[in-house]
C-alpha cells in the first residue's frame, strides 16, 4: 500500500509518501498562486527522490484550507439562490437571518419560500408546493444566479422535497448548481440550511480547485481523495460537490498525522506554525472536538470540529526586548527574509531558538551576539504560553504525554508542566500532510425512527451509515463504528428515538489500473 | 415599566437557558426573532407585576412542544401573537400586558415576541421561576387558579381551544395530545390571569433574574472571569460539583424525556460521582448514592469555561461541567407547592431537603 497525502496550505504545500505504513519521505513546497503548479512540483519530488512509478501509488489524499480561508476572508464566492421549503412555519426567520451583514451582502442573491416540508413524525406540514418551485425555478433563471442552496424542513427524515424541487430546477435551468441540505446532514434547520449556502457560495471555486488539484495529480493511476473535518477522506468528484465538508481539515490533519507519527492515540498535540500555534486533544487518535455550535466565518453551522486553541505564537514571532514579548505580531512567510538568522534585521522566536541552540537554521553566526539573559527570558515566555495553553486545553489534571508537530515544534520544550512526556517526531513539521495520507471513508446517517425498540432503531441506523461509507470508497470489511448517539424525542410518545450513527474505514483497493485517474472531470 | 435593550435580550437569552434547569428548549432562535424584530423598529418594556390593576387581563404564553421539533419548525413571533388574539376574542376583553409561563428556555422569550407584535408590555414574573415539563407544575396550578381556556395555535390556521377541564392534570393530558397532533408543536395562550391573581400567584421579577444572570455571564465571558461564579454571585445559588459528564443515559416514558448523567468528579470532588436524573428538566442529584439536591430548587449544569448552560437532550460525555444549585421560588416550597412540583411529583420517594440547609457535602 502506497498512499500520497498533500497538505494545501495558505503558505506552503507539503507533501509525503506512505509506504507500507510508515512516512518514506516528506517535502514541502511554497504554494503557488494557481495551487496546481505547488502539488505538481512536491508530487515530482516525491516521486522522483523515491523512484517510484506513478503507476504504483494506491490514493492520492490532499487536504486544504482553501474553501474555508475563502468564506474568513470573503472572497470568491458565488451569489446563491436560497429556496427554503416548509411554510407555513418558520415564516420569521428566513434564510440569512443570522448571518454577518458583510458576508450575507456578498452571498445573498435571491431569497424564496414556499410551502411543504415534513413534521417529526413524516407527515407532510401541507403538499409541496410544486407550480410556486416552477415560479422560483424560472425566477432563478431570469436573474443570472447560477448556484443554488435548498432547505426543506426535516429534510434528514424525508428528503422527497429538496430532490423534487432539485428536479424541477435541473429542467428549469438545465445548467445550474443545486445544493440540498439533507446531504449535509443532521437536524437543526438554521445550521444545515447555512451549511447549504455556504455550500452553494463555494461551489464554483471547489469546481476551480479541485479540476487544479485533478490536473496536478493527472498521470498517476489511482483515486484522488480530499479530506473532511473528521480525519476521514471522500473522493474528489464528490468534494467539488460539498465543499464545506473539508473546512476543519486542517487542523484535524495535523492532529491524526501527530497521532500516526507518534504512535500515541490519547495525548495533547500542539502544532507551531509560522505565526501561531494550535493546541487540541487527542482521543484514541481522534481529534477531541469543540463542545459547542461552530460558526465559521460568522456564521452558526453544525460541523463537528476539532476543540482547538490557537495563540499568537510560532516560528516568526516577533520577540521584543523591553517590555520583554513574544508575538503575537509575526513576520509570518517572510521569516526567510527577515529573520536575523536569514540576514534580515527582526529578532524572531526562531532567531532565539538557533541562539539557545534548539535549533541549527540559517546562519547561526548571525544570533551570537544576543544576551544570554534575553534569550532566556524570551524561550521562558513561550514556555510559559504554551504550558498556560495546553493546561487550558486539558480535561482533567493527569499528565499526559504531548506532541509537538509543525515547523516551529522547536520552541516546545522537553519539559512541561502537566505533561509526561514531550514527543518530537520524525516528520513532525509535514503532520498535516501524513494525516491526508492516513485519512479513512466514512459513513453518517442521522435520523428519526418511531416504533423500533432501541436495539433496532440503531441497528437500522448503522446499516444505512455502513452502505454510505461503501458508496464513499470505503471496504467492507474494515468498517467500524466510531460514534453512536440516539436521543428520544422529548415531550413526545411513541419512543420516537433520533438516531446518528458513523462509521469509518480503511479505503478499499482501487479498482481503476488503466492509468488514468479515477476521477471523473 | 422601563424599556427593554436588546442587550437586555440578549442577556436574557443566556439567563433564560440557565434558569431552564436543562430543559425548555434553547432561547437562540426566540433571540434571533426579537434582534429582527428590533431591527425594524418594534420595542418592547418590561413592567412590574406590582403596577398591575386587580382587574387587569395578562396574558401567559408558550411555545409547547418538542425542543427538537423546534430546531426545525421554528419559534414564529406571529403565531404567539396570533395565539394571544385568540384567547383574546374568547376573553371578550383587551389585554393589559403578557408573561411568560416559564422563564426557563424558550419560552423566556415568548411573551417578547407577542408583545414586540401587539404592543402589550411584558410583565416582569412567570408561573414557574424555571422551566418544568407540564402544566400542573406552575403557581397558578399550585394555587388552583382556573386552568382553562387554553389557546393551542398552528400556522395551517389551526387554532384549537381547551375549553374546560376539572384540573390542571386534565389540562396537560387533553392539551399533550392536541399538540402532539400539530407535530409536537404549538404556539399556545394558558388561561388568562387577573392582575389581582398575577400579585398573588405569579413568581416576581424572574424576568429581571433572568436578565441579570445573563448579563453576568456575559460580563465575564468577556472579561476572562469565571462566569460560574458570576452566576453564583448574581442568583444567590450554591455550587454543589464539578466534573466530567462519563455516561448519559435517556429513554422516553409517556412522552417525556427521562435518563441520568452521571458525573465524575475532579479538582476539589475528585474520587466523587455526581449522578443527576431528569424529566425533560435535571429533577434530583445524588452525590454518592445520597441525594442532595432536588426540584423545586433549580440544577443547573453548566459549561465550567463558558458558564452557559446544558440541555438534557444535549449533553454527552466528556463534557466539563459544573452544577450550581439556585432557591427555588417560595411558592414551591409549601406542602401543597411540593405536591406539584417536589420530588415525589417525579416519581422519587424523597423527602424535599434544601441544599442550602446542608453544609458543603465532602
Amino acid at each position: 500500500m502506497r498512499r500520497i497525502g498533500i497538505d494545501v496550505g495558505g503558505t506552503n504545500t507539503d507533501a509525503v509518501m506512505l509506504e507500507d505504513g510508515r512516512v518514506a519521505h516528506g517535502v514541502k513546497t511554497p504554494t503557488s498562486p494557481d495551487v496546481t503548479t505547488g502539488i505538481m512540483t512536491a508530487l515530482e519530488e516525491l516521486t522522483c527522490r523515491r523512484e517510484v512509478a506513478r503507476s504504483r501509488i494506491d490514493g492520492v489524499v490532499i487536504g486544504t484550507t482553501h474553501f474555508v480561508n475563502a468564506v474568513v476572508q470573503r472572497r470568491d464566492l458565488a451569489h446563491v439562490a436560497a429556496v427554503r421549503i416548509g411554510l407555513p412555519a418558520s415564516a420569521s426567520l428566513p434564510p440569512f437571518c443570522d448571518w454577518p451583514t458583510d458576508l450575507a451582502d456578498r452571498v445573498r442573491g435571491e431569497v424564496f419560500m414556499i410551502e411543504g416540508g415534513h413534521d417529526y413524525d413524516g407527515r407532510p406540514i401541507v403538499p409541496f408546493d410544486e407550480p410556486a418551485m416552477l415560479r422560483v425555478a424560472r425566477q432563478i433563471r431570469a436573474s443570472g444566479i447560477r448556484s443554488v442552496a435548498i432547505a426543506a424542513i426535516f429534510s434528514p427524515l424525508d428528503p422527497s422535497c429538496e430532490e423534487r424541487a432539485r428536479a424541477i430546477l435541473s429542467e428549469e435551468c438545465p445548467d445550474i448548481s443545486v445544493t440540498m441540505s439533507h446531504r449535509l446532514g443532521r437536524i437543526g434547520l438554521l445550521e444545515r440550511e447555512n451549511a447549504a449556502l455556504l455550500n452553494a457560495a463555494l461551489i464554483d471555486l471547489a469546481r476551480a480547485t479541485i479540476a487544479g488539484f485533478i490536473a496536478a495529480v493527472r498521470g498517476i493511476a489511482a483515486p484522488l481523495y480530499l479530506t473532511q473535518n473528521d480525519g476521514t477522506m471522500m473522493q474528489a468528484e464528490m468534494a467539488a460537490a460539498l465543499p464545506v465538508m473539508s473546512f476543519a481539515s486542517g487542523a484535524t490533519n495535523s492532529m491524526r498525522g501527530a497521532a500516526f507519527l507518534s504512535g500515541l492515540t490519547d495525548a495533547m498535540v500542539i502544532d507551531v506554525g509560522g505565526t501561531t500555534t494550535d493546541i487540541g486533544q487527542l482521543r484514541r487518535g481522534f481529534p477531541r472536538e469543540a463542545n459547542s455550535v461552530v460558526e465559521v466565518g460568522g456564521v452558526r453551522t453544525l460541523f463537528r470540529m476539532p476543540d482547538l486553541l490557537s495563540i499568537g505564537l510560532g516560528g516568526g514571532s516577533i520577540v521584543s526586548a523591553d517590555p520583554l514579548s513574544v508575538g503575537p505580531e509575526s513576520v509570518g512567510y517572510r521569516l526567510i527574509e527577515e529573520g536575523l538568522v536569514f540576514g534580515g534585521n527582526t529578532m524572531t522566536a526562531t532567531d532565539v531558538a538557533v541562539a539557545a541552540g534548539l535549533v541549527q537554521i540559517g546562519e547561526n553566526r548571525a544570533v551570537a551576539d544576543l544576551p544570554r539573559s534575553l534569550v532566556q527570558r524570551a524561550l521562558d515566555l513561550a514556555r510559559a504560553k504554551i504550558e498556560d495553553s495546553v493546561d487550558r486545553m486539558k480535561t482533567d489534571a493527569s499528565e499526559l504525554p504531548l506532541i509537538a508537530v509543525g515547523g516551529g515544534a522547536f520552541l516546545v520544550p522537553d519539559r512541561l508542566a502537566g505533561i509526561s512526556q514531550v514527543s518530537h517526531v520524525p516528520h513532525g513539521d509535514c503532520a498535516n500532510a501524513v494525516g491526508a495520507a492516513i485519512a479513512q471513508v466514512s459513513g453518517e446517517t442521522d435520523q428519526v425512527y418511531r416504533d423500533l425498540s432501541r436495539e433496532e432503531a440503531i441497528a437500522a441506523a448503522e446499516a444505512q451509515a455502513r452502505e454510505r461509507a461503501i458508496a464513499a470508497g470505503a471496504e467492507r470489511g474494515t468498517l467500524q463504528t466510531v460514534d453512536v448517539e440516539d436521543i428520544p424525542l422529548a415531550y413526545l410518545p411513541g419512543n420516537a428515538l433520533r438516531v446518528r450513527v458513523r462509521v469509518a474505514g480503511e479505503m478499499a483497493p482501487s479498482t481503476n489500473q488503466n492509468g488514468s485517474s479515477a476521477v471523473s472531470q | 415599566m422601563r424599556e427593554l435593550a436588546l442587550d437586555d435580550v440578549e442577556a436574557l437569552a443566556v439567563g433564560a437557558w440557565i434558569l431552564g434547569t436543562g430543559g425548555g428548549g434553547s432561547p437562540y432562535l426566540g433571540l434571533l426573532n426579537m434582534r429582527r424584530l428590533y431591527a425594524v423598529g418594534h420595542r418592547v418594556s418590561l413592567m412590574s407585576p406590582l403596577d398591575l390593576a386587580d382587574e387587569d387581563w395578562v396574558a401567559v404564553v408558550s411555545n409547547m412542544g418538542a425542543p427538537l421539533v423546534g430546531q426545525e419548525r421554528f419559534a414564529d413571533s406571529r403565531n404567539i401573537a396570533r395565539a394571544v388574539e385568540i384567547q383574546q376574542g374568547l376573553l371578550g376583553a383587551k389585554f393589559r400586558a403578557v408573561m411568560p409561563l416559564e422563564i426557563g428556555g424558550g419560552n423566556g422569550i415568548q411573551p417578547l415576541m407577542a408583545a414586540a407584535h401587539l404592543g402589550f408590555p411584558v410583565v416582569d414574573a412567570d408561573t414557574m421561576g424555571r422551566a418544568y415539563p407540564e402544566a400542573q407544575m406552575t403557581s397558578v396550578a399550585v394555587g388552583d387558579l382556573r386552568p382553562y381556556p387554553c389557546v393551542l395555535y398552528d400556522p395551517r390556521g389551526i387554532e384549537a381551544v381547551v375549553t374546560k377541564v376539572p384540573s390542571w392534570r386534565w389540562m396537560e393530558r387533553v392539551s399533550r395530545k392536541i399538540c402532539v397532533e400539530l407535530g409536537s408543536i404549538a404556539s399556545t395562550c394558558k388561561a388568562p390571569r387577573t392582575g389581582r391573581e398575577v400579585k398573588d400567584w405569579g413568581i416576581h421579577f424572574t424576568v429581571t433574574k433572568a436578565i441579570g444572570i445573563g448579563r453576568c455571564v456575559r460580563q465575564a465571558q468577556r472579561h476572562q472571569e469565571d462566569p460560574v461564579e458570576a452566576i453564583l454571585d448574581e442568583g444567590h445559588g450554591k455550587l454543589i460539583f464539578r466534573g466530567k459528564v462519563i455516561d448519559v443515559a435517556r429513554r422516553t416514558t409517556e412522552g417525556f424525556l427521562r435518563g441520568r448523567a452521571l458525573i465524575e468528579g475532579l479538582d476539589e470532588d475528585r474520587g466523587s460521582q455526581l449522578d443527576v436524573a431528569f424529566q425533560n428538566e435535571w429533577v434530583v442529584a445524588w452525590r454518592d448514592k445520597a441525594p442532595i439536591a432536588m426540584s423545586p430548587e433549580l440544577i443547573c449544569v453548566l459549561d465550567t469555561v463558558s458558564g452557559e448552560a446544558f440541555g438534557t437532550e444535549t449533553i454527552g460525555y466528556g463534557r466539563r461541567v459544573s452544577v450550581v444549585v439556585l432557591p427555588a421560588p417560595s411558592v414551591f416550597l409549601t406542602p401543597k407547592g411540593l405536591d406539584h412540583v417536589g420530588p415525589r411529583a417525579f416519581g422519587y420517594d424523597l423527602d424535599f431537603r434544601s441544599v442550602f440547609d446542608q453544609g458543603r457535602v465532602s
